[in-house]
């Protein structure tokens, strides 16, 4: 079914099954429970999660296929969310035209982009992308403030002129009406599951991206972008000229990076300078990486990680730890909350970091090569036939 | 390999996926039962703080946490009331808030837009928090005031200079103690007259974004209004760390005076760039150089050390001001940590403790009510003597503080020194004013 093989079509159904059933898988724990801290179902993280997912795949397009280590691609992401906003400030509410115009603009600034950066190859392109990046977002934070609002970031703004809507229009981003925050809460017992339009309209995005890079991955085409990877001065001895393919690449994931800005937008009509920091652009390296770079579930498991610390670990708070060692002895609960706190709240990047030099250090695969591994324990006896996922290449990433 | 050979029956079973996943979404409609977003069920009330915890400002989001927390305590009655004792509204008597218990949830802002308004979302919608408090940057307060305006919930600002704030940005829902940069040009002009005189050339270093472009307007306004001439301005871009290019220029200029528009690591680097390049020793005009820094924070005033020393400032407040609220505050802010509460964290708890009273006054946690219960709310006891929220901008109206780098400091707390507490009346605009056009307040949204 949908022109995928068996192994492919397994990978889809696994993904689509984790994106919509989102709600029940993260929020395990029941909402008055002392384990709510680390349920992650509420609409806004789920939306992240599915966005940055998005993201994390097209970028994987790229550096996981070609080997060229972007270092600027939140820049496309930047690019993409003012599309959207300045379509929501100047059209109307409705998320579609947004997400078009910030999926074109995008694709537009990385053909710019790339048509410069990819003269140079290994370090020398990521540099030139990083600079790029760096450009693009002192650009937005004083340069060009009429169009970027600087600091603050855009919002619309009640006296924006708005053409296409109504008297009656949702003033809140919808599709057609829909209204993208509006959500559903199922409560069962004491679990609350949250149903919000927002997501699913990201989760459903997110599957056709994925199906998508599942489809570029095993095209011609991808075959072409893993011989630039594994050596592109044999390909152009063979008489292939390597750029038009390395710049269709660029361009797809720089098309990702875009609608993921566009979708960001859309959930929350903001659009800020530091999206476009290298850090951000940092970030989805980190993701990749993490998950396991050249796979294709990789980014999106990394991303969830990432984000799931971001956003649930940074918010443990002394209090929290002594509400939960509260049950010790006093001297002990202290010694235990101090030893502890470094590693939650705004320590949270501390043990992140820690995490992620375990994870290169001994599954330079990534979550993907853990699972992989878990897999295999499993199921020894089974010959190796089945090729998994995705071609992992025995070279490091450049 | 692709093997894309399409067949009727495929293309109806995508299709029909494709249908019914579309659909999906149209099944889930909101269901709203309460009257405001995250209304309490009576058995207590969480208040959402959103302050930098990593990144340049983290220090300062550490102290307004501090704060944050003393200000729970009182109001559930523990300690030793703090405020609340010398607050002139006695709506709140330390049982919590409309007899429910006080908690709050904690939110790192990174001094990032997108981060503060992702760490506000989840407050709101995974913790249920009823108000968001707290930030230490413009930028951030105008992204997550708009946040809360959409989802229905109170602002309160913390520390934002900028004239936006409640200028161009402001929203119904938020709301902000914190004094602008109009009010620092206001106050500082005749304290810089008396100083310094009324002929004189100023240089103007502007930190190249919003902030930095409304300090210098208000700057630039307030000391020609008096006689003053601008020299010249020169917008630094943010990243910068090395002043010593833009430094340079000044003595060639003409200019006898230097104002520095920057906040933070960029002020403490500026500022020591130009005490190394001689600039407060040289005579131009036959006048003595000067530096002014129209914005001081005490993180600032400690990494600039030395340098800040007889460098004019204004401040929001200051442990060292004699009335009974800020005393009262101060002790116990320092009976529970150990040392004076900066100005950003007395700001942060007076919010808290505000809000509160304006729940108490208002006999609900409806955002609407609490809005009417603020807007143009009169009070003292606070700090700052005398203060007005005012209805038409939700712009807090006191005292503001002129400071200035401490000549002897008796301890490392002891950085800045009152030279002038500028009555209310002297800062006070209109709310038109040409520096805070444009923008609306709008309706206050109640949310669900």
């Amino acid at each position: 079914m949908f022109g995928l093989g068996k192994h492919d079509l397994k990978i889809l159904i696994i993904v689509a099954i984790l994106a919509l059933l989102a709600p029940f898988i993260l929020n395990p724990f029941p909402a008055d429970s002392a384990m709510a801290q680390f349920n992650a179902g509420y609409p806004d993280l789920m939306q992240r999660f599915a966005i940055y997912g998005i993201f994390a795949i097209g970028f994987n397009i790229l550096f996981g296929l070609t080997g060229y280590l972007s270092f600027g691609h939140a820049a496309f992401l930047g690019v993409g969310s003012y599309a959207a906003v300045w379509m929501f400030k100047l059209l109307s509410m409705n998320v579609l035209p947004a997400i078009l115009l910030s999926v074109i603009v995008a694709g537009l600034f990385a053909l710019l982009i790339g048509f410069i950066s990819l003269r140079r190859s290994g370090i020398y392109f990521s540099i030139l992308t990083l600079a790029f990046a760096q450009m693009s977002f002192n650009l937005a934070y004083s340069v060009l403030t009429p169009l970027t609002n600087g600091e603050t970031g855009l919002q619309v703004y009640n006296d924006d002129p708005q053409i296409l809507m109504g008297p009656n229009s949702s003033t809140v981003t919808n599709l057609f009406g829909l209204e993208m925050r509006s959500t559903y809460t199922l409560h069962i017992g004491s679990w609350n599951f949250d149903f919000a339009v927002g997501y699913y309209l990201c989760a459903l995005i997110m599957l056709a991206m994925f199906y998508l890079s599942i489809r570029i991955f095993r095209s011609p085409f991808g075959m072409m972008l893993r011989a630039v990877k594994s050596n592109q001065t044999r390909m152009n001895y063979t008489g292939l000229n390597a750029r038009p393919y390395t710049l269709a690449a660029f361009v797809i994931s720089g098309m990702y990076a875009g609608l993921a800005g566009g979708l960001l937008a859309s959930m929350d009509p903001l659009a800020g300078a530091e999206r476009m920091q290298w850090t951000a652009s940092g970030e989805v390296v980190l993701m990749t990486i993490l998950g396991g770079a050249g796979t294709l579930i990789g980014p999106v498991l990394g991303s969830g990680f990432i984000k799931y610390f971001e956003n649930i670990f940074s918010k443990i708070n002394e209090n929290v730890l002594h509400e939960w060692f509260s049950f010790l002895p006093q001297g002990l609960e202290n010694i235990m909350v101090w030893m502890v706190s470094p590693f939650v709240g705004s320590g949270w990047h501390l043990t992140l970091g820690m995490l992620f030099m375990l994870i290169v250090i001994f599954l330079p695969g990534g979550l993907v090569q853990g699972g992989q591994k878990i897999m295999h324990l499993f199921r020894r006896d089974r010959p190796e036939d089945d090729k998994p996922g995705a071609a992992r290449q025995s070279t490091p990433a450049e | 390999m692709s093997n894309s050979n399409f067949t009727r029956r495929g293309l109806l079973k995508t299709s029909s996926l494709a249908g019914a996943g579309l659909a999906m979404p149209t099944i889930f409609t909101a269901s709203s039962v309460a009257a405001y977003t995250n209304e309490p069920d009576g058995s207590g009330v969480t208040l959402g703080f959103n302050v930098p915890q990593t990144g340049p400002y983290a220090e300062e989001g550490k102290d307004e946490l501090r704060a944050q927390e003393l200000a729970v305590e009182h109001l559930n009655g523990e300690g030793d009331g703090g405020m609340l004792n010398t607050f002139s509204s006695k709506a709140l008597q330390g049982g919590g808030i409309l007899g429910n218990k006080v908690s709050f949830v904690t939110g790192d802002t990174q001094t990032k837009s997108d981060a503060a308004r992702a760490s506000a979302k989840s407050m709101i919608e995974k913790d249920g928090a009823i108000m968001i408090n707290g930030g230490s940057s413009s930028g951030v307060a105008v992204a997550v005031q708009g946040l809360c305006q959409d989802a229905g919930v109170i602002f309160m600002a913390g520390l934002t200079h900028s004239n936006d704030t409640t200028g161009k940005d402001k929203k119904a829902n938020g709301f902000r103690h914190f004094f602008n940069a109009y009010m620092s040009g206001a106050a500082l002009a005749p304290v810089l007259k008396n100083a310094y005189g009324s002929d004189r050339r100023a240089y103007h270093l502007t930190a190249d974004y919003t902030w930095g472009w409304t300090q210098q307007e208000s700057m630039q306004a307030a000391t020609e209004s008096m006689g003053w001439e601008t020299a010249n301005n020169v917008l630094t871009p943010l990243a910068t760390t090395d002043f010593s290019s833009y430094i340079a220029p000044v003595l060639n200029s003409g200019a006898d005076v230097l104002v520095l528009n920057h906040y933070g690591g960029n002020m403490v680097n500026s500022l020591t760039s130009a005490i190394q390049f001689g600039l407060r020793d040289k005579q131009v005009n036959g006048k003595q150089f000067e530096i002014v820094v129209p914005l001081y924070s005490e993180l600032m005033a400690a990494g600039a050390g030395e340098n800040i020393k007889g460098v004019l400032g204004s401040m929001n407040w200051n442990w060292q001001l004699p009335d009974e609220g800020t005393k009262a505050f101060v002790k116990s802010f320092g009976e529970k940590y150990g040392r004076p509460p900066s100005n950003s964290a007395q700001t942060c708890y007076a919010q808290t403790l505000l809000y509160a009273d304006a729940a108490m006054r208002a006999g609900s946690f409806n955002p609407c009510a609490i809005v009417e219960a603020l807007e143009g709310f009169e009070f003292d006891g606070l700090g700052n003597g005398p203060t007005l929220y005012r209805a038409a901008d939700h712009q807090c109206f006191k005292d503001v503080l002129v400071v200035k780098g401490a000549e002897n400091p008796t301890n490392e707390y002891d950085t800045l020194e009152i030279v002038e507490v500028t009555p209310r009346a002297q800062v006070e605009y209109a709310p038109d004013h040409p520096m805070f056009a444009g923008g609306e307040l709008g309706k206050c949204n109640p949310g669900a």
